[in-house]
């Protein structure tokens, strides 16, 4: 009941933002709690599951590039090629491009898109038993593998630049603040299901069972659990989840590009979580906004000082606080047991 | 040991080799349904060998399992566990991130699928188990705790009501009374006996006192072969039995010496 409050309470303070903040930090806040989004995929799948993955940008930027193309298409003249493809010399769209003229076929392909490639992928490495480090390399290799094809094939996906330039979306032009506050709530209403979905599913027999797979496959498979299934379904969830909040940054910058995705946003997404505490939903989203707050920030103010200061204040997280920030607030109400659980694990 | 009937569990003549080390050497065993079975031996003797070659973590070179008249030499290890064999590893495997009622919870769902597992709550039945084990292993009054809070006998409680609650027909208990005290055992020697008749049971103990409150069929396994069968009272007479043991004993002491 009192998380109930609590809850209700927040998301209300959230809702009322548009009338107590300026218009450029609306727009970081919009920004910051799409990412949000996605690190609540990340908590799941690596807090709970124990899958460390360093390629949530890949799923991010699918969803992504699937609005942007139909933004690109809608926003192109008579000619119906976009921009950046007549500067490549084409003179015809590519098939692939041709059904994201369609709203329903971008929208759907937003969820669709990173789920389908986050199925085959999770598929085919946990079929074969690869698990921990091994997996988070995997995860990586296909994140550069990925930016390197996006820029490799410019004519088609717009390269290194991204696809940018939008006016407008589904009739309502971008630049107009009432555009930029609807996205707004749209964004906090995304998030605040997103996090009840991911609540759910955390706390259902599914969730106790992927919490015990995190700790022993092994175990879990001889209670008459196959582990497979269990972290196939959380792996595609998180992608889902990043790819809803590709499509939702996409709209709040009006860009995608390999530089929003590639491997070193990946990684800091991964610290997100690990800042705010990755065992708690509540910290996957704290962690994302301070974070990212701190970021814009130090890099305005010291632009070139922002990856020693995230580097930084990861190390010290992760060896004095492995809770993460979440952690710390919460390790007093706790001390007394933490004190058994110590005197037990000695025994 | 079966007469007449299939048995529920027959291991036939199953070599299991380790780089040329024959764990298992050509060994045949049968179990009837709701019979309770006691296997001894000396270390390295198999023991622990033959209960991963039937639950499948360790799949014979020769020789085959059979279950309810199914080869498992096929079967995947979760599947060989739906199918009703349940074991209790001999370091206690209990869920430590869990709750002590949810690791029952667990162990005690009838559908173990992740679909099924989306869908909030348990069953009524699965409830019951849980509680009715609970109550078994009298851990009811601490249900919230983290299993990971329990002290090392607890734990072993804990997971012998897993095996129960899983309510699987054949359950492999591999020494469940270790680290425990006297009167912890003689409660865990009272609980396998009372699941006789409903569930199959092969336990692995060296304890013979132990073995002895089990009142069951006791088989000596030696060097991955069996070497005798019968009661406590024979086995402890059998002078193959004392010299594979005094065996060992004079050679320890003679190392020790």
């Amino acid at each position: 009941m009192r998380t109930r409050i609590v809850f209700a309470t927040v998301l209300a303070v959230a809702a009322f933002a548009p009338l107590y903040l300026p218009p450029y930090e609306l727009s970081l806040l919009a920004r910051f709690l799409a990412f949000a989004v996605l690190a609540l995929g990340i908590s799941l799948i690596w807090g709970t599951g124990g899958i460390l993955s360093l390629g949530q940008g890949v799923f991010f930027g699918l969803g992504g590039y699937a609005i942007a193309m139909h933004l690109k298409l809608a926003g192109a003249d008579a000619g119906g090629l976009p921009d950046f493809m007549q500067w490549s010399g084409l003179d015809t769209l590519p098939w692939w491009w041709a059904p994201f003229r369609s709203p329903a076929v971008a929208l759907a392909a937003v969820v669709l898109v990173p789920g389908a490639v986050a199925a085959a992928l999770s598929y085919l490495v946990f079929r074969r038993r690869v698990t921990g480090s091994y997996f988070a390399i995997i995860t990586q290799a296909l994140t550069l593998a990925a930016a390197t094809f996006i820029i490799s094939q410019q004519q088609f996906t717009g390269g290194f630049n991204g696809l940018t330039g939008f006016t407008s979306a589904f009739g309502f032009l971008l630049a107009d603040s009432r555009t930029q506050v609807g996205l707004y709530w749209i964004t906090l209403a995304v998030l605040a299901l997103a996090f009840v979905a991911t609540r759910t599913l955390q706390t259902s027999a599914f969730g106790k069972v992927l919490l015990a797979i995190r700790d022993g496959e092994n175990r879990v498979r001889f209670l008459g659990y196959d582990p497979l299934p269990f972290k196939v379904i959380a792996f595609v969830f998180a992608g889902v989840l990043a790819g809803i909040s590709g499509a939702l940054v996409t709209l709040d910058l009006g860009v995608i590009s390999p530089a929003m995705f590639g491997v070193v946003p990946s990684i800091e997404m991964v610290i997100w979580v690990a800042i705010g505490g990755r065992r708690s939903l509540v910290g996957a989203i704290v962690g994302t906004l301070v974070v990212n707050f701190g970021k814009d920030f130090v890099s305005s103010a010291f632009p070139e000082l922002w990856l020693y200061v995230v580097g930084a204040v990861f190390v010290l997280v992760v060896t004095i606080a492995p809770q993460g920030l979440v952690g710390l607030v919460t390790l007093r109400r706790r001390l007394p047991r933490a004190g058994v659980r110590t005197a037990a694990a000695l025994e | 040991m079966t007469d007449g009937v299939a048995p529920l569990l027959s291991v036939e003549h199953v070599t299991v080799s380790f780089d040329g080390f024959r764990a298992l050497d050509d060994l045949s065993f049968a179990l009837a349904a709701g019979a309770v079975h006691v296997l001894v031996g000396p270390n390295g003797a198999g023991k622990s060998t033959l209960l991963d070659t039937i639950i499948g973590r360790v799949r014979p070179a020769s020789g085959r399992v059979v279950f309810k008249g199914e080869d498992l030499a096929r079967v995947p290890e979760y599947a060989i566990v739906r199918r009703g064999i349940c074991r209790k590893f001999q370091t206690p495997g209990v869920l430590d991130a869990l709750t002590i009622e949810e690791n029952l919870r667990v162990a005690a769902a009838r559908n173990r699928s992740a679909w099924h597992a989306l869908r909030m709550g348990a069953s009524p039945s699965e409830r019951a188990r849980t509680d009715e084990v609970l109550a078994i292993i009298g851990l009811g009054d601490r249900r919230n705790s983290l299993a990971a809070e329990l002290a090392h006998g607890m734990r072993q409680w804990l997971e012998i009501g897993m095996v129960v609650a899983s309510d699987a027909d054949l359950l492999l208990l591999d020494e469940p009374a270790a680290g425990m005290t006297h009167q912890e055992a003689e409660a865990t020697a009272r609980l396998v006996r009372s699941l006789a008749g409903r569930h199959a049971v092969i336990v692995i103990d060296h304890d013979m006192d132990f073995v002895e409150q089990l009142a069951a069929p006791v088989s000596v396994l030696c060097m991955g072969r069996m070497l005798a069968h019968g009661s406590v009272a024979e086995i402890r007479a059998n002078p193959e039995v004392a010299a594979v043991y005094l065996g060992r004993a004079r050679e320890a002491g003679v190392a020790g010496a």
